[in-house]
């Protein structure tokens, strides 16, 4: 460990000794109180992209902790590994907002002492405690980075960005077509049906009720038809892309700058409608074999200098407002162009994911769950 | 018959020359790949580096995944080996149906979907409170192991005579030491033979593996996530075109075990 | 005269009482396999009647249907359990005509040496990693993959076949013919050349000796390929994962999604009974074919 980090956590220590409120929960979990010595691993639930040498070896060195990564393509499959063999395999996972939520009521995450992570202070408003990963003053993560759902298109098909999210159900493409594999997905064509068919009444994308869903499930039928293959995997992707067969898509910025790197005549845009998009957060498991690492992990991603690294390699925006600073110096300009100084109405203005539940915000109980969800996506794909 | 036999034998042998050209295909463009300077494969390949030996040599996480996949694989075979044994005797020496009913048992494992006993033993070892590890993963792997050691003994047994067990014990040998002196030099290839095979499958194992690991990876499930990963696929090709290489030597050592096992009738 | 020992009893009583011998030796296996295996999988069985929690995925025992009510109810389960079943189907039927050329060449229009690097040459695929061979076919058959660049090069339009049913049978059948050409070539060894004349001094030609000799003599091994060919297109999810497009998820994907992603376990449980089943009818059947000595 460096001196710099050791002075940090002896002051937290000392700290902690002062005055310190336990964090609460409606089990007897307990947060840690004080970050003790490192146990020499750390098994990581990611996403693509959100575990790069370029950030972790230099960890592995300073902390000791070896880290070993296992990637996730949907916020379904994080859950489902950090709910597999007894919950005790993983420490960390980066969820996303649609996934906190399940985690959080699976118990299957910690409660985590916010003072223990420093750099916290320093985050936006909106991500210090959110309220899918804080439930009722309790921390059960920390915000890490958020950034859009976009549209990703070859540029020699379109020579000009498309302006609306009408070409990814367009008959014209057909076959050329990639969506992710994932429910949520739902929450997209909801969107652009509320933009489009407003006599729906769709206002919030993630709380669609049965006459709802039946008309974003027939649009996504028949978008069904176009696709050429949903993608799972951010490289299906990125594969799609690079050997031609899928011109036009959703996707995430990290899938643009992959394949730009690799010569890839792509581009991507935010047409008209929105888009959704999503937060993510870093939780440690309730069982997490490795906790003191886990921490220290968390404090290291938090720090302007990765949140920087992290945003530009990925394409997105961290919480860390410091970080802005990191970016422009890392590569001009970055930090504008992932929106790290964006304004609340911007930040506002994304549809998060987030988990549907049965209880619609305007006081109504007949939306729809996300089991029901997920059935839906199953009978679109076929 | 013989004329028609002449022309018969070339349409053959061009079938088996085409077959050929399928089933090594892939595996050419495996090797082509391991050479290809471009992270992300397209076709035609436009350069060539050879670097990607270096850094899969240099990658941590490729050598802890090739050893773990070893140790596996070599426990596997061995619990496969003694388990297999041990039924295949009993198995030849019954006459009821008691014997069709442990063939039965003994091939469920490979016969249904590796998803069933994935899943079925995850769900087993959580209700247990076994934790997925190392023994998880070696316990599916002899599981589904077992019947091919079996299945190449129970063939070879048949092939025994039991007046040699019996001149044995008239020759006043025991049990066991007709078991060492006999019957062990006489099953010896067919177990061997077994084992390869054995250790073939628990090393490329990839469906019943993926439920039965914890956080830890053996090779095929590195191999699964590099794919996933998509940033480091020529390290794939590298390690497979490895594995080939390594390999070759064992592969024609198993054909010579099973070829003294089985004659073709003449 | 012998001195008695332990072991000479030991060995005396197993000869005479074949029953408590055998029961020794199966032991081992016999706890192996009911404690660890056919206990998961009755566990297994039982999960299909209960149900889960969504929000928290606690799993909630008791006796109830629903899994399979919906199952039933929904279409596309009927849809992907039949395209499941049949391109299974179509690709055993697919590797037993592609194996017969080649088993046929290796047993009876070989020397031993040719025969046993023929033998090697079919087993050096089964070494490099299924994974890898999937992800190779996958850039095979890509819009700008090998088979377009050879098709164009031949004047040739392209095939759009990557990601597709067409896709999945063609790897499937790559993946599993050596395991469909060991049996065959095991049966048509057993096959003594004696007969094949006697067919022909009886007047029978090429073909006729081939449909009422050969063939019937070598069904067992066909048979017992078809359960290796059969049984792991029926389970698998990797290939129609790395291959598939849209309209090409097998029971195996609805399965693992509904394990490793939406965690609903005894929804995939009871979908799974569904090729449990399936190869239970299909070993019963096997078994009556002799395919079990022929393993």
């Amino acid at each position: 460990m460096t001196a710099g980090l050791k002075q940090c956590f002896a002051r937290i220590v000392l700290g902690l000794s002062v005055s310190l409120p336990l964090a609460q929960g409606a089990e007897a979990m307990q947060a840690l109180n004080a970050i003790g010595k490192g146990e020499g691993t750390l098994n990581v639930v990611a996403w693509e992209g959100y575990a790069q040498d370029d950030w972790v070896k230099p960890f592995e060195a300073a902390t000791g902790c070896a880290v070993h990564a296992k990637y996730a393509g949907s916020s379904d499959e994080m859950v489902a590994l950090m709910r597999s063999g007894g919950g005790d395999q993983y420490d960390v996972v980066s969820a996303s907002g649609d996934a906190t939520l399940r985690l959080i009521y699976g118990h299957n995450v910690q409660p985590i002492n916010i003072a223990l992570i420093p750099q916290w202070k320093n985050f936006i408003p909106q991500l210090q405690a959110p309220d899918f990963n804080t439930v009722k003053g309790v921390h059960y993560g920390v915000s890490y980075e958020w950034g859009p759902n976009t549209l990703l298109y070859n540029t020699k098909t379109f020579p000009s960005a498309p302006t609306s999210w009408s070409v990814i159900y367009d008959p014209k493409y057909a076959g050329q077509v990639t969506v992710p594999d994932n429910p949520i997905q739902i929450a997209d064509a909801a969107l652009y049906l509320s933009k489009t068919q407003p006599a729906l009444g769709i206002t919030d994308p993630y709380e669609l009720n049965q006459t709802q869903m039946n008309a974003v499930v027939a649009l996504l039928q028949g978008q069904a038809k176009l696709i050429k293959k949903y993608w799972a995997l951010a490289s299906d992707e990125i594969q799609l892309f690079t050997s031609g067969d899928a011109v036009v898509g959703a996707a995430w910025p990290y899938q643009t700058n992959t394949l730009q790197a690799a010569k890839v005549p792509v581009a991507d845009t935010i047409p008209a409608e929105g888009a959704t998009g999503w937060a993510d957060t870093w939780m440690i498991s309730a069982k997490a074999p490795h906790p003191n690492c886990a921490y220290a992990w968390i404090n290291w991603v938090t720090t302007p200098k990765v949140q920087a690294e992290q945003a530009i390699y990925f394409g997105e925006t961290p919480a860390n407002t410091l970080a802005c600073k990191e970016m422009d110096a890392e590569q001009p300009g970055a930090c504008a162009q992932y929106h790290g100084d964006a304004s609340a109405a911007y930040f506002n203005q994304i549809k998060f994911w987030k988990t549907p539940r049965t209880q619609c915000g305007n006081g109504k109980d007949d939306c729809l769950d996300y089991a029901a969800w997920q059935r839906a996506w199953q009978t679109i794909k076929g | 018959m013989r004329s028609s036999g002449a022309s018969g034998a070339v349409f053959i042998w061009a079938a088996v020359v085409a077959i050929l050209a399928f089933l090594f295909i892939p595996v050419v463009i495996i090797v082509v790949y391991a050479f290809s300077a471009a992270p992300i494969p397209a076709w035609p390949v436009t350069g060539f580096a050879t670097h990607w030996f270096a850094d899969t040599w240099n990658d941590e996480e490729v050598r802890e995944a090739l050893a773990l996949s070893l140790e596996v694989a070599a426990l596997a075979t061995a619990i496969a080996i003694l388990l297999g044994t041990l039924a295949a005797m009993a198995v030849a020496r019954m006459r009821s149906v008691g014997r069709e009913v442990v063939s039965f048992v003994v091939v469920l494992p490979i016969a249904l979907p590796g998803i069933l006993t994935g899943m079925a033993l995850a769900s087993y070892f959580a209700f247990w409170g076994v934790n997925l590890s190392y023994w998880t993963i070696v316990a599916g792997h002899a599981t589904f192991c077992v019947v091919i050691v079996y299945n190449n003994v129970i063939a070879r047994l048949r092939r025994l005579p039991r007046s040699l067990a019996e001149a044995s014990a008239d020759l006043g040998a025991d049990g066991f030491l007709t078991f060492r002196r006999v019957m062990l030099p006489m099953m010896a290839s067919a177990i061997g033979a077994g084992a390869l095979l054995a250790f073939a499958l628990s090393f490329d194992e990839v469906i019943v593996t993926t439920f039965t690991a914890g956080a830890q990876n053996t090779l095929p499930l590195w191999i699964f996530g590099a794919i996933r990963l998509g940033q480091k696929l020529p390290e794939v090709n590298v390690v497979v075109f490895a594995i080939i290489l390594f390999t070759a030597i064992p592969v024609l050592l198993a054909q010579k075990l099973i070829g003294d096992s089985g004659r073709v009738a003449r | 005269m012998t001195k008695r020992t332990w072991r000479g009893s030991l060995f005396a009583f197993g000869w005479r009482h074949e029953g408590a011998a055998n029961a020794a030796l199966l032991g081992l296996p016999a706890i192996w396999f009911l404690t660890l295996y056919l206990a998961a999988i009755g566990a297994l069985l039982i999960t299909a009647f209960w149900q889960v929690d969504d929000m928290s995925g606690d799993l909630i025992p008791g006796f109830s249907f629903s899994n399979f009510a919906e199952l039933l109810s929904d279409p596309i389960y009927r849809t992907i359990a039949i395209r499941t079943i049949f391109i299974a189907s179509v690709v055993t039927l697919t590797d037993a005509v592609l194996a017969w050329p080649f088993a046929y060449a290796m047993v009876r229009l070989s020397g031993p040496r040719l025969r046993a690097v023929l033998m090697a040459l079919v087993l050096v695929p089964l070494w490099s990693s299924y994974l890898a061979r999937v992800y190779a076919w996958r850039l095979i058959l890509a819009h700008d993959g090998v088979l377009n660049w050879t098709l164009s090069a031949a004047g040739l339009p392209d095939l759009h076949i990557g990601y597709s049913n067409w896709a999945m049978w063609i790897v499937f059948s790559y993946l599993w013919l050596p395991f469909m050409i060991l049996p065959v070539a095991a049966a048509l060894e057993r096959i003594p050349p004696s007969l094949l004349e006697a067919s022909a001094d009886l007047g029978e030609r090429g073909m006729a000796t081939f449909r009422r000799v050969i063939l019937p003599m070598a069904l067992p091994g066909m048979v017992a390929g078809a359960i290796f060919t059969f049984s792991l297109t029926l389970g698998d999810f990797v290939t129609p994962m790395l291959v598939g497009g849209v309209g090409s998820d097998f029971i195996g994907n609805v399965v693992y999604a509904n394990v490793g992603v939406t965690n609903n376990i005894p929804f995939a449980a009871a979908y799974a009974t569904l090729p449990l089943g399936v190869m239970a009818v299909f070993l019963l059947l096997a078994r009556k074919l002799g395919a079990f000595d022929a393993l």
